[in-house]
């Protein structure tokens, strides 16, 4: 295994990896307010249309949700899991944990289509193919409109996340990680379980609303 | 040596692919400035045929429609294009690494990143301002954006959209650069304030800027399904849509004038020969402003059918969000105050900024108060008003600090005359134009119309006439530091006698900035006796 040396702008590693991870959460504090402005609208109208919400939201396939959230619980998981080999020089674990997670992650779209999918057939999605009971129909097209842009958004980072923990993998592979040198599979991990908790709050707003007390 | 040889950042590479591929911070800052200051005269070509049109009551230069679009184009390119970037990509991206002794931004290729993202997005915004534009307004105001307008919104929007990446890329880039790669002994409070103002900056900009994003994409969802997300016939809310616009683009004020009053804190101590007064209460009025900044935005929404309560509690963080600036005001003034001040051309800009700042910080206090501002929304009052913070304040510090740093950037010395000369036109021709919109505003002129009634004429064509003013002391720093690139005397590494950091290597630096990084072991503006010596020597 090679040395590794900080980068031009850095005196130290650590300096470079506390920039790296620094650097990732500023990310995640943009991201959340990106995710945040999105999630307000959604609560809004939710207030002011709480029976077509809870209409609409008893439409979603929770069944799917609920597998889904297991799968990228899990997957995120096996990053924290894989960090943890990284950083005690086990390259190759490391890189098949991500590969797991990678696989998981890819499920998980794999099953947000085929829900899209029905959803498509049951005419849910916004659009003049848009079809609900008409006596909720206006909130529930709005609710519908959120849902297809909140996965939509969050679908895209998952996507991107994939690609990250793929070419970490590699890396990883030919061991680039080690105790002193770990800024990119830690920063990747942080990225992931963003995309992940994101997640567990989305699936609360999406699947429960309606199926309370019932 | 001969300083010919002397290897720099300009002179160490001249192919296009090391500038066009460069993560050098200061060639990343020269390829931003060369592209605000196109956006910049853009915009200003879209006001000069504003201001033309307003010379007569008549609305016989450009129809209607087209006027629309004017104003939509000046607004659109000034704020996003221009205020936005301005500082922060050029002066900000160049000076600093060089003033806290670092050799890079910490995320050399995310700089470079960010610039391609700006390109994209002006490229974007500029092909749908130039194939029929939008008549919205910057602010895409719904559901006339959504339902009605028949300009291209979604193309445009999808610009800013694009634009905001860059903005946020820059903001992370700067948080990060200023945490963590500081020379050793440069504690927070050795700090310059222009890094201080810039940390603020940075904090807005990646907290407000997703925001911005996210509205924009619902804008452009809403228009190409159909769907009544701010469409009240769909059951959708067009307030919803202000709350979030403003909730960026309150803030987005605070990004454009934050840099400014970094700039001018520069500017009054180094040319003032003093410490700056009160340092510690400028540094944590920046960090003030930037979070009260973020509970003021109903302030624009008064009229809007928002709660009584809302507006009230509106009106009071905005008078509250008015102490620190002031305090920096009081502060810059104290440290005039017995220093020895020279009038060179940052100064005369920099006191021109404390003058024309001071102007649109009162009547933004005017517009605070609720009955005042019901009284005067929409009308010229509110334009004069930002145009005296963002024109006045936010581009006067920003030609300050461009000719402050002109001769550590070029390695060359402006001719001073034409500068301070520039300076003083600049400073009246702005006067001349914005002050007559303050009384137009009083006598009732609503902002966004192309005719006007005959009565108000005079106040008109007194601010036509300022435009061609300002607009010729704009024109006039183009000709004379373009010709100070090439014939300007050599400056040498600290032509003002400055204390900050960034004099203390050669002009232009070298590619990696510092020979050795430096080690601090004083605060920024330690103007000793001997420092105003040399300087009286000079």
């Amino acid at each position: 295994m090679h040395e590794a040396h900080p980068a031009f702008q850095y005196a130290t590693l650590p300096q470079q990896h506390d920039a790296a991870q620094l650097g990732m959460w500023t990310f995640l504090a943009t991201e959340v307010l990106f995710f945040g402005g999105l999630i307000v609208g959604y609560f809004v109208y939710r207030f002011g249309y709480p029976a077509d919400f809870a209409a609409a939201g008893r439409h979603t396939k929770i069944a799917i949700g609920a597998i889904n959230t297991g799968f990228l619980l899990t997957s995120s998981f096996l990053v924290a899991w894989a960090v943890t080999a990284a950083k005690l020089d086990l390259g190759r674990v490391a890189a098949w944990l991500l590969v797991l997670a990678t696989l998981l992650g890819a499920i998980f779209l794999v099953l947000k289509g085929y829900e899209y999918l029905q959803e498509f057939h049951e005419r849910l999605v916004p659009g003049r193919n848009f079809q609900f009971d008409a006596a909720h129909a206006r909130g529930a097209l709005l609710f519908f409109m959120f849902y297809f842009a909140v996965t939509g958004l969050h679908a895209l980072h998952v996507a991107i996340g994939l690609i990250v923990l793929l070419a970490i993998a590699a890396r990883a592979r030919q061991g680039a990680y080690s105790l002193q040198y770990h800024a990119p599979i830690t920063v990747a991990g942080l990225y992931w379980h963003f995309v992940d908790v994101v997640w567990v709050f989305l699936f609360a707003l999406i699947y429960l609303p309606g199926r309370s007390g019932e | 040596m001969n300083p010919r040889q002397e290897l720099n950042y300009l002179n160490c590479e001249h192919t296009l692919r090391s500038w066009f591929l460069t993560t050098d911070h200061k060639r990343v800052a020269i390829l931003f400035a060369a592209t605000i200051t196109m956006f910049f005269f853009i915009g200003g070509g879209a006001a000069t045929l504003i201001r033309l049109e307003l010379a007569t009551p008549q609305g016989d230069l450009v129809s209607s429609d087209v006027y629309n679009r004017l104003f939509s184009m000046h607004g659109i390119v000034m704020v996003w294009f221009f205020l936005i970037p301005s500082i922060p990509t050029t002066l900000g991206n160049f000076m600093v690494p060089l003033m806290i002794g670092a050799r890079d931004l910490a995320f050399p290729r995310l700089n470079l990143t960010s610039w391609y993202l700006f390109l994209l997005g002006g490229a974007v915004t500029l092909y749908a301002l130039f194939i029929g534009g939008v008549d919205t307004g910057w602010t895409f105001y719904t559901p006339f954006s959504t339902m009605y307008s028949n300009g291209h919104v979604i193309l445009a929007a999808v610009g800013v959209f694009i634009a905001g990446f860059s903005s946020i890329l820059t903001g992370l880039n700067f948080i990060v650069t200023i945490h963590r790669l500081r020379a050793p002994g440069l504690t927070w409070y050795r700090l310059p304030i222009f890094i201080w103002s810039l940390y603020a900056t940075s904090i807005i900009l990646v907290l407000a800027t997703p925001v911005l994003a996210m509205t924009l994409l619902l804008i452009s969802l809403e228009r190409f399904f159909g769907i009544g997300i701010f469409d009240p016939n769909l059951g959708g809310d067009p307030l919803l849509f202000q709350h979030l616009f403003w909730f960026y683009s309150h803030p987005a004020v605070y990004i454009m004038i934050l840099p400014g009053m970094g700039m001018v804190s520069e500017l009054v101590t180094c040319f003032s020969r003093k410490n700056l007064f009160g340092y510690k209460f400028v540094a944590w009025c920046s960090i003030a402003i930037a979070g009260i900044g973020f509970l003021v935005w109903g302030h624009h929404m008064f009229v809007t059918g928002q709660s009584v309560f809302a507006a009230l509690v509106f009106s009071f963080m905005s008078f509250i969000v008015a102490v620190p600036s002031a305090i920096k005001v009081f502060n810059w003034t104290a440290t005039l105050h017995k220093g020895w001040v020279s009038y060179d051309a940052p100064m005369l800009y920099a006191l021109g900024f404390i003058g024309l700042f001071t102007i649109g910080g009162l009547t933004g206090l005017f517009l605070a108060a609720l009955a005042f501002d019901v009284f005067v929304t929409d009308t010229y009052f509110v334009v004069a008003h930002f145009h005296y913070i963002m024109v006045g304040g936010m581009v006067t510090a920003y030609f300050g600090g461009l000719h402050y740093w002109w001769p550590k950037i070029t390695g060359r010395m402006y001719p001073d005359y034409w500068a301070r000369a520039a300076a003083i036109l600049i400073f009246f021709g702005f006067n001349m134009t914005f002050f007559p919109q303050f009384v137009l505003g009083i006598l009732g002129m609503p902002r966004r119309y192309h005719t006007y009634d005959p009565a108000l004429q005079v106040w008109n064509v007194l601010s036509s006439a300022g435009a061609s003013v300002l607009a010729v002391a704009y024109l006039l720093p183009l000709l004379y530091l373009g010709w100070s690139l090439f014939c300007g005397r050599r400056a040498g590494p600290n032509p003002w006698n400055a204390t900050g950091l960034e004099w203390q290597t050669s002009s232009p630096p070298p590619k990696h900035n510092f020979p050795q990084t430096p080690r601090v072991q004083r605060g920024p503006y330690v103007y000793t006796p001997e420092a105003v010596a040399v300087a009286q020597n000079a």
